[in-house]
C-alpha cells in the first residue's frame, strides 16, 4: 500500500475530491495546513503598516491506496490540483507498512477500500 | 425648572454613551492577537464598574463640585457620595442653566469618565498586569481625569472661564486619553518582539462591529452634551457628517498610499471623525463639520506611522486616532466656530484669533498635564507593584495566564466535546 499526500490550494479541494471520487477513491482525510514553498508568503496592510505573512493557508489531503493504484491517483491529484500558477503545492507517495480497518479487523489491501 | 424632554434625552444619551465602552472592547479586542482578546475585554468591561463607584463616591465631586479655593483647578468633596445632590451644579447659570436634575447630569458625565480611561487599554495592550491596570484607573481618574474635567467642563474651571470651547470632550476625553496613552506606552515599554513582529489584528469583524457601536453611541456622547433635547439636533447631525467625511478621507489616503482601501482603515477613519467633531459639534455649521471630519481623518491616517518613527509601541494607535484627531478638532473650533447661544466666532467667521488662542492653550495645558501626570502614576505603579506581566505570560497570552480562559473553543466546534460524552457519529 501507498500513502499519497497532497498539499494543495484550499479552493481546489472540491475539484480534487470530485476527481478522486471519479477515479474510484472511496475515502480520504483532509486537514487545514499552513506553509510556503517557492510562492513564499504574502503581505497584508493594517493601518498603513505592511505585515509580511510567511505561512499561506493550504489543505493537506491524505489517501491510502493499493500499490497498483498509486501512480494513477497521483496523476489525478496533479491534474485536478493544478492552476498553473505559483503555489499549487506538491504531491508525494510514501510506502505504508500495514493497514487495518478498525471496525472489521481487515488488513492490508482489504482495508484500502 | 426641570424639563421632562431634556431629562429624557440626557438619560437616553447616558445609556448610549455607556454602550460605547463595550463597543470599545470589541473595537480593540478585534485588533489584538487571539491570545489576548479576553484580557483586552475584561479591562474595558471592568472600567465600567470601577469608575461607576469611584464617580458617585469621589470623582464627580472633584470634577463638578464647588470650586476649591477659586482657582478653577479642582472641585471640593461637597457632592461626594452624591450628598447635597439636589443643589444645582455649580457654575451652570444664565445661558448654561441646566434644565435636568443634577443626578441626571451625574450619570451622563459618569459615562465619559468611564470611556476615557478605557481608551488607555489600547496603548498598553497585550502586556499589562490586570491589578496594575485597576490601580492605574483609580489613580488616573482622581489625579488626571477629575481635574481636567473641572478645568474645561465645569463653568468654574479656569479654561472654561477663559473661553475654551469643548462641546463634548475633545480635550477632556480625546487629547487627554491620546497623550496619556502615549505616556503609558512609554513607561510600560514595547511588546516583546515589536516592531520586528508587527502583531496583526486577529478579528477585524469584531473591530467593525465595535466601531459601529461607537458611531451609534457617539450620538449620545455629542448630542447629549447639549444637555437639552431642543439644541441637540445640530450636534447630532454634525457628528454624523464629520464621521462620514473622515471615513472617506482615511480610505482615500490608503488608496493613494498602498493602492487598496482597507476595512480597518474605514472603521479607524470613522472613529477619527467622531473624535474630531467631539469638541466642535455644537459650535460649527455643516461646512465646519465636513472640513473637520476630512482633516481629522487625513491627520489620523498619516499619524499612525509616527509610532514607528518614535519607536513607541502605542499598540492600537490611541495617540494617532484620539490624540491627533482630538487636537485637530479642538483647534479647528478656533477657525470654524460660529457664534450661537453658546459659542464665539472663530477666525473664519470674523472672531479674530482669540478663540483659536484659547483652544491652543487648552490643548497645550491638557496635553502637558496629562502626559506628565500619567507618566508619574505609571512609574509609581511600576516601582510598587509592577506594570508588566512576566515574559512567559506575555508569550502565552493574557487570556490563559491572567484569566484562565480561552476566547475561541475551536476544539468543541470540531466535535472534540463528544469525547467522554458517549457521542458517536
Amino acid at each position: 500500500m501507498k500513502l499519497v499526500t497532497a498539499v494543495i490550494k484550499p479552493f481546489k479541494l472540491e475539484d480534487v475530491k470530485s476527481a478522486l471520487q471519479d477515479a474510484g477513491v472511496t475515502g480520504m482525510t483532509v486537514s487545514e495546513a499552513q506553509g510556503f514553498g517557492r510562492q513564499g508568503g504574502h503581505t497584508e496592510v493594517y493601518r498603513g503598516a505592511e505585515y509580511r505573512i510567511d505561512f499561506v493557508p493550504k489543505v493537506r489531503l491524505e489517501v491510502v491506496v493499493s500499490d497498483a493504484d498509486a501512480g494513477r491517483v497521483l496523476d489525478v491529484l496533479v491534474e485536478a490540483g493544478r492552476t498553473g500558477r505559483i503555489g499549487d503545492g506538491k504531491v508525494w507517495i510514501t510506502p505504508v507498512e500495514d493497514l487495518v480497518r478498525i471496525r472489521t479487523g481487515e488488513r492490508g489491501n482489504d482495508a484500502v477500500s | 425648572m426641570y424639563n421632562s424632554g431634556d431629562t429624557a434625552w440626557v438619560l437616553t444619551s447616558a445609556a448610549l454613551v455607556l454602550f460605547m465602552t463595550p463597543g470599545l472592547a470589541l473595537f480593540y479586542g478585534g485588533m489584538v492577537r487571539r491570545k489576548n482578546v479576553l484580557g483586552m475585554m475584561i479591562q474595558n468591561f471592568t472600567v465600567m464598574a470601577v469608575v461607576s463607584l469611584l464617580w458617585v463616591w469621589v470623582t464627580y465631586s472633584l470634577a463638578f463640585g464647588p470650586d476649591w479655593g477659586g482657582h478653577g483647578i479642582i472641585g471640593t468633596l461637597h457632592f461626594a457620595g452624591l450628598g447635597h445632590i439636589h443643589q444645582s451644579v455649580p457654575g451652570f447659570t444664565h445661558q448654561h442653566a441646566q434644565t435636568i436634575p443634577p443626578v441626571v447630569f451625574v450619570i451622563f458625565q459618569m459615562m465619559f469618565a468611564i470611556i476615557t480611561p478605557a481608551l488607555l487599554t489600547g496603548s498598553s495592550a497585550d502586556r499589562m498586569k490586570f491589578g496594575a491596570f485597576i490601580v492605574l484607573i483609580v489613580a488616573w481618574s482622581i489625579l488626571v481625569y477629575a481635574p481636567i474635567t473641572h478645568w474645561v467642563f465645569s463653568p468654574e474651571g479656569w479654561l472654561a472661564r477663559r473661553g475654551t470651547e469643548d462641546f463634548a470632550g475633545g480635550t477632556v476625553v480625546e487629547v487627554n486619553a491620546g497623550v496619556a496613552g502615549l505616556a503609558l506606552a512609554l513607561v510600560i515599554g514595547r511588546r516583546r518582539g515589536w516592531p520586528g513582529n508587527l502583531m496583526r489584528p486577529h478579528n477585524i469583524p469584531l473591530t467593525v462591529m465595535g466601531g459601529g457601536i461607537l458611531w451609534f453611541g457617539w450620538f449620545g456622547f455629542n448630542a447629549g452634551s447639549a444637555l437639552n433635547a431642543g439644541g441637540a439636533g445640530t450636534a447630532f447631525v454634525n457628528t454624523n457628517t464629520a464621521t462620514a467625511a473622515a471615513l472617506l478621507a482615511w480610505i482615500a489616503v490608503e488608496k493613494l498610499r498602498t493602492g487598496k482601501p482597507t476595512t480597518l482603515g474605514a472603521v479607524s477613519g470613522a472613529i477619527a471623525g467622531a473624535v474630531g467633531i467631539t469638541p466642535a459639534c455644537g459650535y460649527v455649521n455643516t461646512l465646519g463639520a465636513t472640513v473637520i471630519g476630512l482633516v481629522a481623518g487625513l491627520a489620523s491616517a498619516l499619524a499612525v506611522s509616527l509610532k514607528f518613527k518614535m519607536r513607541v509601541d502605542d499598540s492600537l494607535d490611541v495617540l494617532a486616532v484620539h490624540g491627533i484627531a482630538g487636537l485637530v478638532g479642538t483647534l479647528m473650533v478656533g477657525l470654524f466656530g460660529t457664534a450661537g447661544s453658546l459659542g464665539a466666532n472663530g477666525l473664519f467667521y470674523g472672531g479674530g484669533g482669540k478663540l483659536l488662542g484659547n483652544q491652543a492653550l487648552a490643548v497645550l495645558c491638557v496635553g502637558v498635564f496629562s502626559f506628565v501626570m500619567t507618566a508619574l502614576i505609571a512609574l509609581a505603579i511600576r516601582v510598587v507593584v509592577g506594570l508588566r506581566v512576566s515574559e512567559d505570560d506575555e508569550r502565552i497570552g493574557l487570556d490563559l495566564t491572567l484569566h484562565e480562559e480561552n476566547a475561541y473553543d475551536f476544539e468543541a466546534a470540531a466535535g472534540r466535546r463528544a469525547i467522554g460524552e458517549g457521542g458517536h457519529w
